[in-house]
């Protein structure tokens, strides 16, 4: 035959590419109009206002500051990646010291109605202040910037935990409860095959709001402490009236949230059971 | 044949914001070893109530329970329970949530291999041998049902007791799963109290109905002997006389001297009740 004819499989394939490629561009077309919404009324602002410059002059700019992100001519003058490592570090340390303490008290809380009874007032009276609040009193214990910085992202973070750990607790369906008292399961055993595979979805959920405020929180405390980190970068370069990197700093810090939120959404999917 | 499970001037009284509220009030009952006996009553009758009394899961507020002459105190796994709703744990394959169980009670006693052929038997006794590394979620109704009854039965307990546990699937699988417990029963002979409100299913598989009549105060209204023979089965009795007989005795029972409390007014005429394919406590 002198008429080439494609299989079925070909047609089939090509449909499928065609089918795939679709779906992505439908995907993408509303996130991509918001960002060129928001690059129009960017240039727009700017275009009225001089101080502020427009994307293309601000990616400019990012651009050079991403040539070199991790130099170090001092400790004034630091490539910008270290800053973002230093907040990082502080939101880790602080949340970390927030999982060690919060965890086990979430779940005391959660599995004695007594221990509820006597911290629920005062969790419900301290979590409601701005963890700023807190940054005077850590200076004054620990006498230094950056432990103070821990120690208010300590207080942020471990509110969240301990109360959706306790809250977890609370919401293990009593069958299973019931299934550990008829065969007589050892308090270990019911931690371990039952309390905690119930709580972790509660759990994570807990962890994700935490670190989201302490990366909220992380911001401010550097700009009140100083020295080093994406808040005190921040301010520092208000400082020196950079514009363009105030702006930068804003998308850094932006960008870094949201990569923090999916990783905890993804981990707490993988975690997450459901009884269908 | 000797008293196995004894109940002797059982009450219950709750407390809530209102005030006491009494669902149960002296109930005696004694099951002798090897004896299958149905709770039967309408919704809120307080069976599941008594049911977590054998359990333990409950303490009665007065009276005794006893099991193999000592009193009940507590939970323990010579009194397995089948919940209604399964309650197998999600995060565990099938077996494993049999292993957990065969693990808590013979762990003390015997080698790590001894406990998992314990798992895979009761598994195989209820059929899902092949499911044994599914989980939960993977698997039917039916099939999680049955892994309850695994788990239930692979300690071997002293008594079984069940809650409804065939309530929530639908009326094929119930009697499928029905045919299955009426062998494994006869296999394993352990004594068996379950809660239902399916009157098939209290006639086909029970020696003893009990049937409680209405809370508030619930107490044993009638006990009813079904002495038909075993093996049975359910094509074989379908029109036979005796089964019917004791069919029409516990439809008269709930439906005519202790008509559902919440059922609406209207009486259906005595004899067109018998006639309903399908007759159960809810429906009234």
């Amino acid at each position: 035959m002198s008429v080439s004819i494609d299989s079925p499989a070909a047609v089939l394939t090509r449909s499928f590419w065609r089918h795939k490629t679709e779906q992505i561009l439908v995907a993408c077309a509303g996130p991509l109009t918001g960002f060129v919404l928001l690059l129009l009324v960017w240039q727009a602002i700017s275009l009225q206002i001089n101080d502020i410059p427009g994307p293309g002059p601000t990616f400019e700019a990012a651009a050079t500051l991403f040539k070199h992100p991790f130099y170090n001519n001092g400790p004034n003058d630091l490539g910008i990646g270290w800053n973002i490592l230093a907040s990082l570090e502080r939101v880790t340390m602080g949340f970390l010291l927030a999982a060690a303490v919060g965890i086990p008290m979430g779940f005391a809380i959660g599995r004695y109605a007594a221990l509820n009874a006597i911290t629920s007032p005062l969790i419900s009276l301290l979590r409601p202040v701005s963890p700023l609040a807190w940054l005077p009193l850590g200076l004054l214990l620990f006498q230094a910037a950056n432990p103070a910085a821990v120690w208010t992202i300590f207080i942020c973070s471990i509110w969240p935990i301990i109360i959706n750990t306790a809250d977890g607790v609370k919401h293990v369906p009593q069958d299973y409860l019931n299934v550990a008292r008829v065969l007589n399961l050892s308090e270990w055993k019911v931690f371990r095959r039952i309390l905690l595979p119930a709580v972790l979805p509660y759990l994570l959920t807990g962890i994700r709001l935490s670190i989201g405020t302490a990366w909220l929180v992380i911001v401010a405390a550097e700009m009140l402490t100083g020295g080093t980190g994406i808040g005190f970068w921040l301010w520092d370069e208000w400082n020196n009236l950079n514009v363009a990197h105030i702006l930068i700093a804003i998308f850094i810090i932006g960008i870094v949230g949201l990569t923090l939120d999916l990783a905890l959404l993804a981990l707490g999917r993988r975690y997450s059971h459901s009884e269908n | 044949m000797e008293k196995f499970v004894s109940i002797e001037y059982v009450g219950q009284t709750f407390t809530s914001r209102k005030g006491a509220f009494v669902a149960l009030q002296d109930i005696n009952l004694s099951i002798h070893q090897g004896e299958f006996i149905s709770l039967i009553g309408h919704s809120g009758c307080g069976k599941s109530t008594l049911l977590n009394l054998i359990a333990g899961i409950t303490r009665p507020t007065v009276g005794v329970l006893l099991c193999a002459g000592k009193e009940i105190s507590g939970p323990g796994p010579d009194r397995a329970v089948v919940f209604q709703n399964h309650s197998l744990l999600p995060w565990l394959t099938c077996f494993h949530n049999v292993y957990l169980a065969v693990e808590s009670v013979f762990s003390a006693t015997e080698p790590v291999n001894q406990l998992k052929e314990r798992t895979i038997a009761a598994l195989n006794l209820v059929g899902l041998g092949h499911a044994e590394q599914k989980f939960p979620k993977e698997i039917s109704g039916g099939m999680k049902q049955r892994v309850g009854i695994a788990r239930a039965l692979a300690i071997e307990p002293k008594v079984l007791l069940m809650d409804e546990p065939f309530g929530a699937l639908d009326s094929l699988t119930r009697a499928h799963l029905q045919d299955e417990l009426l062998h494994i029963v006869a296999a394993t002979r352990t004594t068996t109290v379950m809660v239902t409100h399916d009157v098939d299913e209290a006639v086909l598989l029970s020696d003893r109905i009990v049937m409680l009549s209405n809370g508030p105060a619930a107490t044993i209204g009638e006990i009813l002997e079904v002495p038909l023979a075993r093996p049975r089965h359910r094509v074989a009795l379908a029109n036979h006389p005796d089964y019917l007989a004791r069919r029409a005795a516990v439809v008269n029972f709930l439906h005519q001297r202790h008509r559902n409390p919440n059922a609406a007014t209207v009486n259906p005429p005595a004899d067109t009740d018998l006639t309903l394919d399908h007759l159960s406590t809810e429906d009234a």
